[in-house]
C-alpha cells in the first residue's frame, strides 16, 4: 500500500516494461560505457539516436524524461559553456583575453552536452520503467559471483530490499508526527538556522522511536515464520528472460557494431 | 465562530499518477457548543475531512470557514498558526507524538508553542495531567515508559492543555479497555460542557447515540448525511447498506419480536425506559 512514489517507478505497459530488469540493468551500465566509444560526431548521432529510440520504447510521454533532465540542466549547461570558452585548437571564432571559441570548443561543447543528456534519458528509462524491487533483485544477481568470495549478497539483498519497502512506511510516518506536532504550534517552516534545528527535535524523536519499534516488529514477524538467516531462501519474484529481452541484446550489439564502425581510429 | 464547509475537495497527489480523490464536494455547518460524530466505513475520508478542521490539508477546491479564519485553496501556512491555538486536532494513535523527557514538559510543549509563560504551561500541564485521570507522579517520569494507554491520555492531555475551542479527535479510544474508554469520552463530553466544540471521528455507534448530538457520515468522500443520531440510526436497512453498525440497544430491540416500542431505542436509557413500559403493560 505505498501511496508514494519510490524512485520514480511509473507503472506502465510496453516493450521495456517486459524486458528483464536485469537485461535492463545491464543494459544501462553498458550504455552508459559505450557512449564513451563516441569520438566523432556520427557517433554521437548513433549514440542520440539510440536513446531516443529507447525513450521512445518506454511509450511515456516525453514529460517524464524531461522531468529527468531538469534538475540537471544547470549543470549540463556550465560543463558545456567550460568546455566552449577554454578548449583550445582548430579555428578560432572569437577571443577575449582567456576566453575562445573555437571550432573544437563549439564541437566538445556539443558533445559533453550530448554525453550528459543521454546518460540522464537511458537512466531514467531504467528507473521508470522497473520497481524498486525489481532493481534491487537485479542487483543482487549483479552480485551474486561475489560469493565465491563469501560477501554475504543474499543479507546485503534483504536489507535493499527491507530499506525499500520501508521508505513509504517511513515516509507516512514523518508526514503523521509533523502533523500532530503542526498541530500542536510546532513550526517546522519558520524561523533561523538555530530556531529551525530546534524545531525538528519534536520530529526526530518520535520518529526514531518508531523506527526502532518498526525495526523490532520486523524482525520479530520474520522470526516467527521461520527465517533463520541466508540459507536457502527461496524467491517471491522470479526473474525469467524473455524474447523481449532479446531484443534488448540485439539492439546493443548493433549499438556497439554502429559505434565501432563510424569512430575514428 | 460556527464551523461551515462550502463544496470542499480534496485531491491527494493531485497530477501524478497516484492522484487519489480525498474528499469531493462537502459542504455542511456545524454549531458552536456542539458533539459532532463522524462515521463511515474504512476509507470513506474520515481522517481526510478531519485534517481539513486545522487546515494540516487545505481544500483543493472550495472553502471552509473556522475559528474565524478563512481556508481556501491559497491560504499559506503563515496565516495558521493563529487557528491552531483554537483548533486542535488528536490524530489516530497520538502516542506516537510523544518525544520529551518527561510527561509534564511534553504536554506543556502546546501551551509554549501557543504563547502560555513557562510558569503558566507548567500549571497547566500538572492541571490536565489529573484530568485525564494519571496520577502525578507520573508527571516527573519519561513519558516512553508508560504504558500504551497512559501514554494515550498524556498525547491528549498534551492537546487539551491549551484549551482549543474546538477540539477533534480521530478514534481518540480505538485499542483502548472499555473502562478507559468509558472515562475518555466522559472527559471530551465535560469539555463540551464547559462550552468547546467536539468533533469525533468513531466507529462505536453506542459512542455515537450516547455523547454526540450531530453525525456526519461519509462514504467515497462524500458526505451523504448530516442529521442527529436519532434520524441517521433510524433506517436499520440504510445503515446495512453503508456499511454502518446499529446501536446495541436498537439491535437488542430488534430482537425482542413481541414487544412494541413507541420509538426506536438507542441508548441503554431508552431501551430500559421502553422495557419497562411494555413490562407494565
Ligand atoms: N496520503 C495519502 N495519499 C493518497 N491517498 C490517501 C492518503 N491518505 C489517505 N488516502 C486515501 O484517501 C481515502 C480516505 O482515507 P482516510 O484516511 O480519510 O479514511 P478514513 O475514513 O479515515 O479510514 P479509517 O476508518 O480506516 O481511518 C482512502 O481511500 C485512502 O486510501
Ligand atoms: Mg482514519
Amino acid at each position: 500500500m505505498s501511496k508514494i512514489l519510490i524512485g520514480r517507478y511509473i507503472a506502465g505497459d510496453s516493450l521495456v516494461y517486459r524486458m528483464d530488469p536485469r537485461g535492463k540493468l545491464l543494459a544501462t551500465i553498458a550504455f552508459i560505457l559505450l557512449i564513451f566509444l563516441a569520438n566523432n560526431p556520427i557517433t554521437y548521432l548513433i549514440v542520440t539516436f539510440f536513446s531516443l529510440l529507447a525513450v521512445l520504447a518506454t511509450g511515456l510521454k516525453p514529460k517524464i524524461f524531461w522531468d529527468g533532465v531538469k534538475p540537471m540542466i544547470w549543470l549540463i549547461m556550465f560543463t558545456s559553456l567550460l568546455q566552449l570558452f577554454f578548449t583550445v585548437g582548430g579555428q578560432v571564432y572569437w577571443q577575449w583575453g582567456i576566453f575562445v571559441v573555437s571550432s573544437y570548443g563549439i564541437t566538445n561543447a556539443i558533445f559533453i552536452f550530448i554525453r550528459f543528456t543521454v546518460i540522464i534519458l537511458i537512466s531514467t528509462v531504467m528507473t521508470v520503467t522497473t520497481m524498486p524491487l525489481e532493481i534491487a533483485d537485479a542487483i543482487e544477481w549483479l552480485l551474486l559471483p561475489l560469493k565465491l568470495f563469501r560477501v554475504p549478497v543474499d543479507k546485503i539483498a534483504l536489507v535493499m530490499s527491507i530499506a525499500l519497502r520501508f521508505v513509504p512506511t517511513l515516509f507516512d510516518e514523518t508526514l503523521k508526527i509533523m502533523n500532530a506536532q503542526r498541530s500542536r504550534g510546532a513550526d517546522f517552516n519558520n524561523g533561523g538556522l538555530v530556531t529551525r534545528a530546534k524545531a525538528i527535535t519534536p520530529l526526530l524523536v518520535p520518529l526514531f522511536i518508531s523506527s526502532l519499534e518498526t525495526a523490532i516488529d520486523l524482525s520479530t514477524a520474520m522470526e516467527s515464520r521461520g527465517y533463520r538467516g541466508d540459507q536457502g531462501r527461496t524467491k517471491f519474484r522470479i526473474l525469467k528472460w524473455s524474447k523481449f529481452d532479446l531484443i534488448n541484446l540485439v539492439y546493443f550489439i548493433l549499438l556497439t557494431a554502429l559505434l565501432i564502425i563510424f569512430r575514428t581510429h | 465562530m460556527s464551523i461551515k464547509f462550502e463544496k470542499v475537495g480534496y485531491t491527494y497527489s493531485p497530477d501524478s499518477p497516484l492522484e487519489k480523490l480525498g474528499l469531493q464536494d462537502v459542504s455542511f455547518e456545524l454549531q458552536d457548543g456542539s458533539f459532532t460524530a463522524i462515521v463511515g466505513h474504512t476509507g470513506s475520508g474520515k481522517s481526510t475531512l478531519m485534517q481539513h478542521f486545522n487546515a494540516l490539508l487545505k481544500p483543493t477546491v472550495g472553502q471552509i470557514e473556522i475559528a474565524d479564519t478563512l481556508i481556501t485553496p491559497e491560504t499559506t501556512n503563515k496565516q495558521l498558526k493563529n487557528l491552531r491555538r483554537h483548533v486542535s486536532l488528536v490524530f489516530q494513535f497520538p502516542e506516537a507524538q510523544l518525544f520529551e523527557n518527561t510527561v509534564l514538559d511534553d504536554i506543556a510543549f502546546g501551551p509554549k508553542n501557543f504563547g502560555y509563560s513557562e510558569e503558566k504551561a507548567k500549571e497547566s500541564a500538572q492541571f490536565w495531567l489529573t484530568r485525564v485521570g494519571l496520577p502525578s507522579e507520573i508527571g516527573e517520569r519519561s513519558p516512553f515508559e508508560l504504558s500504551g494507554g497512559q501514554m494515550r491520555r498524556v498525547a491528549i492531555a498534551g492537546v487539551m492543555a491549551y484549551e482549543p475551542d474546538i477540539l477533534c479527535l480521530d478514534e481518540p479510544a480505538a485499542g483502548l479497555d472499555p473502562r478507559a474508554r468509558q472515562q475518555m469520552m466522559n472527559l471530551f463530553v465535560d469539555y463540551q460542557k464547559e462550552g468547546h466544540t467536539v468533533i469525533l471521528v468513531t466507529h462505536n455507534m453506542d459512542d455515537v447515540v450516547n455523547y454526540a448530538d450531530d453525525v456526519l457520515v461519509m462514504e467515497n468522500g462524500r458526505l451523504i448525511k448530516h442529521d442527529s443520531p436519532a434520524e441517521v440510526f433510524q433506517n436499520p436497512e440504510w445503515l446495512r447498506q453503508h456499511y454502518l453498525e446499529e446501536p446495541k440497544a436498537s439491535l437488542f430491540a430488534s430482537q425482542l419480536h413481541n414487544f412494541s416500542f413507541t420509538k426506536q431505542p438507542l441508548t441503554k436509557s431508552d431501551l430500559i425506559k421502553e422495557l419497562e413500559q411494555n413490562i407494565k403493560g
